[in-house]
C-alpha cells in the first residue's frame, strides 16, 4: 500500500524513527515554559530540536521560530510589512503558495501595491523579470524555492541579491524543497525562510520561520514570551521534537533520498511513452527530483485521479473542470498553460520509499485508465 | 465498462440509507455528492446542498466504508434550475425546480460526470420504483404513496431509467429511519428537508433578490404594486408585485369580500392579478407543452389519471397529443382547482407514470 502513496508534495508519512523520538513527549507532562523539572526537560527537548533544524538550514538556533504551519510563518512575514510600514510595495511570484498570495492580496486591500511576476512557461521565474518590478519603496520580495505543483526550482539566490540591492527584504518559502534538494540560508542569501516538518517525514503541526539576524519581525500571535516574543503560544513539544528528528534525518540522508527519488521519477517518466500524448511540466528547468506533473492530453485529470484512487493510488490534480468551467490552479494560470492541458494535468510526487514496482503498477493503471477515458471522450465527441 | 455503482449522496437520511444498503452488497460502490448551490456563507443545516450536508455525506460514506467525492456543479445548477425558476416567477408561472433538477442535473449531467469515474449506474434516495416491463423500463409510484416522488421524475428517459436504481421505492419512511438507526448512521435522526434546497427564506424574497442581483440576466421585475382585478377587469385593490402571487392562492390577498377570493391568473405584462371565487378557480382542462412519454408514445388520445401538482390526488382525464410538436390537451372528467401554468401535469395509469407535460395554460371554463 505504501508504494501506492504518490502524493508526497501534499504530505509525507511520518518516519518510524521520528515517531519513536516523539512518543515519550506525548506521555510526559511539562510545559516547556514552566520552571520545574518537567518543564525544563521539555524546554531542553525543544532546544535540541531547534539546534537540529538550524543545522539543517545552516543557520544559528536563535534565528529559528517554531510555528504551527508554513502558512502561519508565511502570513507572519507578509503581515510584518504592514506592521512596520504604512505603505509600500511587494513583489511576489504569481505561483507562490496561497498563504502568500492571499496575505499579499490582503495588504493590497489596505493600500499596499503588489506586483505579481509570472514565471516563464518553462516553470522558472526570471530574475530580470523580478528586477524589472523592483521599486524604491519595495518592502518585500517573495519567491518560493521550489513550486509545489510542478516542482520547478527557482533562482532564489539571484533574486535575493537583486532585491536586497534595492533595499527590499526577501522571503523564501522553502517548504517543498526540504528533503528533496540541498540548500542553506547562507547560499540563498534571503531574509526570511519557511519550512514545514510534514513535507519531509516529520509530523503535522510543526513548522519554522527562519529570520535573518537584525531583520525586523512583528509577531502574528502575541500573549506570551515564547520563542523570544516572536510567537506566543504553548510549544507543541512532541511535534517540535519530531520536527527536529526529521531535520536530522534529512541532514544525514538527503543525498541518498534524492538519488533514489530521481531514479524512480526518471523510470516513471520514461514509461510515459507507452501511454502516449503526454507532456511533463517544467521538464526543461531544474526540478525537484520527486515531482512529475504530467498532462495526459484529452483526459480529465480529475476523473483520472478518482479512477486511480479507486485502485489504491494517491495522486493529485491542480486544476479541475467543474460545470464545464475550468477551475485552474494559480500555478497553471501563472504558467499560461492552456485550459485543456491544465485540466489534463496530474501531479505525481514520489517519496524516499517509493519503489520501481510501485512505478510499474502506476504505469499499468495509468495506461488502462487513460485509454478508458480517451475512449469515453471519443464517444462523447461523436454523439 | 466496469459497471460501478455510484450513490448520489445529499447528506440526508434517505440517500445515506441507500449508500449503506448498497455498500453491504457491493463494497466497490462509491458515494458522489453534488455541490449545487454554494451557501458556505450561510451555514444552514438540513438542506440538500449546504456545505454541512456535504460534510455529513462524506462522513456517512466513511461509515459505510466507501469512497466519496464531491462534484462541483453550481454553475450547471444555476443555469438549468435556479435561473429558470426565477424566470418562471417573473413570467407569472409557478415552477417545479425539483423536476428540472432531476431532468437536467441528477439524471443527466451528474450521470455523465459519474461515467468518467467508471460508473454506469446511479442509485438515489428517491421514493419511486423502476420496473422492467414488457416494453421497456417503467416508472412507478413508491409503495408508500405519501412519500411518493414519481411526480418529479416524469421526464426521465428509457436510458436514464436503465442506468438508475431507487432502492427506497418499496420502503416506508419508518423503515428507512429504522435502518439508519440500526446502522448507527450519524444522520439517523436528521430532520427532513421540506423546502427548496436553494432557498433559505421566502421564495418570493429569493426571486426578488436574484433578479435584483443580476438585472442583466432577467427581464427587470416590476416592483410596482400590482392591480388586483376581478375576471371582468374591475380593479378591486392594489397588491404586491405580481410575481409574489401564485395561482390558487387564497391567503394574503388583503381584499374583503363576502366569499373567499382566490388568485385565478397572473398577467405580468399588465402587472395584474386576476382574482375570483372558488367556482371560477375550477377549470375543465389544460394545454401542456414539452410533452414527454417514458415509454412508447400512444397513438391518439388516451385516458389517464393526471396530477397537476405534486400533492394533487389526480383526476381522470382524456389526454390528446396535438399536431403541433410537444403540445397536448388534457380534459378533466371533473373541473379542477388551481391549474397553474409552469407546474407539471403528470399522467398515470394506476401506479405507473406514463409521462407528462408542463402546463402552458388552463382551458377556460
Amino acid at each position: 500500500m505504501g508504494s501506492l502513496y504518490l502524493d508526497h508534495n501534499a504530505t509525507t508519512p511520518v518516519e518510524p524513527r521520528v515517531v519513536a523520538a516523539m512518543m515519550p513527549w506525548f506521555e510526559r507532562a511539562g510545559n516547556a515554559a514552566s520552571l520545574h523539572e518537567l518543564g525544563r526537560r521539555g524546554r531542553e527537548a525543544v532546544e535540541t530540536a531547534r539546534d537540529q533544524v538550524a543545522a539543517l538550514l545552516g543557520a544559528a538556533p536563535p534565528e529559528i521560530v517554531f510555528t504551527a504551519s508554513g502558512t502561519e510563518a508565511n502570513n507572519a512575514v507578509v503581515q510584518t510589512v504592514a506592521d512596520t510600514h504604512s505603505d509600500g510595495h511587494l513583489v511576489i511570484s504569481a505561483f507562490e503558495h496561497p498563504s502568500i498570495l492571499a496575505a499579499a492580496a490582503r495588504l493590497e486591500e489596505r493600500g499596499f501595491a503588489v506586483s505579481r511576476v509570472a514565471p516563464e512557461p518553462s516553470g522558472r521565474v526570471m530574475p530580470e523579470a523580478v528586477a524589472a518590478q523592483l521599486r524604491r519603496d519595495t518592502r518585500l520580495v517573495c519567491l518560493m524555492l521550489a513550486n509545489n505543483e510542478i516542482g520547478s526550482v527557482q533562482p532564489v539566490a539571484e533574486v535575493a541579491a537583486l532585491a536586497q540591492a534595492r533595499g527590499a527584504r526577501v522571503l523564501c518559502d522553502a517548504v517543498q524543497a526540504v528533503g528533496k534538494i540541498p540548500f542553506t540560508v547562507g547560499e540563498l542569501g534571503v531574509d526570511y525562510l519557511t519550512i514545514g516538518a510534514h513535507k519531509f517525514y516529520g509530523p503535522l503541526g510543526a513548522a519554522a520561520l527562519w529570520i535573518g539576524r537584525g531583520v525586523e519581525f512583528s509577531p502574528l500571535l502575541v500573549g506570551g514570551s515564547h520563542e523570544r516574543h516572536r510567537r506566543a503560544g504553548t510549544l507543541n513539544v512532541p511535534a517540535i521534537v519530531g520536527f527536529g528528528a526529521a531535520a536530522a534525518l534529512v541532514d544525514e540522508e538527503l543525498a541518498a533520498w534524492s538519488d533514489h527519488m530521481l531514479e524512480v521519477r526518471d523510470r516513471f517518466e520514461a514509461g510515459l511513452a507507452s501511454i502516449g500524448e503526454t507532456r511533463v511540466h517544467a521538464a526543461a528547468v531544474p526540478r525537484l527530483p520527486n515531482t512529475s506533473n504530467v498532462a495526459f492530453l484529452g483526459v480529465d485529470a480529475e476523473a483520472l485521479m478518482v479512477r486511480l484512487d479507486l485502485r489504491g493510488f494517491a495522486v493529485s490534480t491542480g486544476s479541475a473542470c467543474s460545470s464545464g468551467v475550468v477551475e485552474m490552479s494559480e500555478t497553471m494560470k501563472a504558467l499560461g498553460v492552456d485550459e485543456n492541458e491544465a485540466v489534463a494535468s496530474l501531479r505525481i510526487s514520489f517519496g524516499k520509499d517509493s519503489t520501481g514496482a510501485g512505478v510499474e503498477a502506476l504505469l499499468t493503471a495509468l495506461r488502462e485508465e487513460v485509454a478508458a477515458l480517451r475512449e469515453l471522450g471519443a464517444e462523447g465527441a461523436s454523439v | 465498462m466496469s459497471g460501478r455503482v455510484a450513490v448520489a449522496m445529499s447528506g440526508g437520511v434517505d440517500s445515506s440509507v441507500v449508500a449503506w444498503l448498497l455498500s453491504r452488497e457491493d463494497p466497490s460502490v462509491i458515494g458522489l455528492s453534488m455541490l449545487l448551490w454554494d451557501r458556505s456563507q450561510e451555514n444552514t443545516h438540513g438542506r440538500c446542498c449546504g456545505a454541512l450536508d456535504l460534510g455529513d455525506a462524506r462522513r456517512v460514506a466513511q461509515q459505510c466504508g466507501i469512497a466519496h467525492y464531491t462534484l462541483k456543479m453550481a454553475d450547471d445548477f444555476r443555469r438549468y434550475v435556479v435561473d429558470p425558476f426565477v424566470d418562471d416567477y417573473l413570467a407569472g408561472r409557478t415552477p417545479v425546480p425539483c423536476t428540472r433538477c432531476n431532468t437536467f442535473i441528477k439524471f443527466d449531467l451528474f450521470l455523465e460526470r459519474a461515467r468518467a469515474f467508471g460508473v454506469d449506474t446511479i442509485a438515489t434516495g428517491h421514493y419511486a420504483r423502476i420496473v422492467a416491463g414488457a416494453e421497456g423500463w417503467e416508472l412507478h409510484q413508491a409503495r408508500t404513496i405519501d412519500k411518493d416522488q414519481s411526480y418529479y421524475l416524469f421526464e426521465l428517459t428509457q436510458a436514464q431509467l436503465a442506468a438508475s436504481r431507487f432502492p427506497l421505492g418499496d420502503m416506508d419512511k419508518e423503515r428507512v429511519r429504522e435502518l439508519a438507526r440500526e446502522a448507527e448512521l450519524l444522520v439517523a435522526e436528521k430532520a427532513e428537508s421540506m423546502e427548496l434546497c436553494f432557498v433559505a427564506g421566502g421564495i418570493k424574497d429569493f426571486v426578488e433578490a436574484q433578479a435584483g442581483a443580476a438585472p442583466e440576466r432577467f427581464a427587470v421585475p416590476v416592483t410596482a404594486a400590482s392591480s388586483l382585478v376581478d375576471s371582468g377587469g374591475t380593479e378591486l385593490g392594489r397588491g404586491e408585485p405580481y410575481y409574489r402571487y401564485t395561482v390558487g392562492q387564497r391567503r394574503g390577498l388583503g381584499l374583503t369580500a363576502p366569499s373567499p377570493l382566490y388568485v385565478l391568473a397572473i398577467e405580468p405584462e399588465e402587472n395584474r392579478v386576476v382574482v375570483g371565487g372558488a367556482e371560477e378557480l375550477r377549470l375543465p382542462g389544460l394545454i401542456g407543452e414539452r410533452l414527454h412519454w417514458i415509454g412508447r408514445p400512444p397513438v391518439g388520445p388516451i385516458e389517464a389519471t393526471v396530477r397537476i401538482r405534486s400533492r394533487h390526488p389526480g383526476v381522470c382525464s382524456l389526454v390528446t397529443p396535438l399536431a403541433e410538436d410537444g403540445l397536448v390537451r388534457v380534459e378533466f372528467a371533473t373541473a379542477q382547482r388551481g391549474v397553474a401554468p409552469g407546474q407539471a401535469a403528470v399522467f398515470y395509469d394506476g401506479t405507473r407514470v406514463l409521462g407528462g407535460c408542463w402546463i402552458q395554460q388552463a382551458t377556460p371554463a
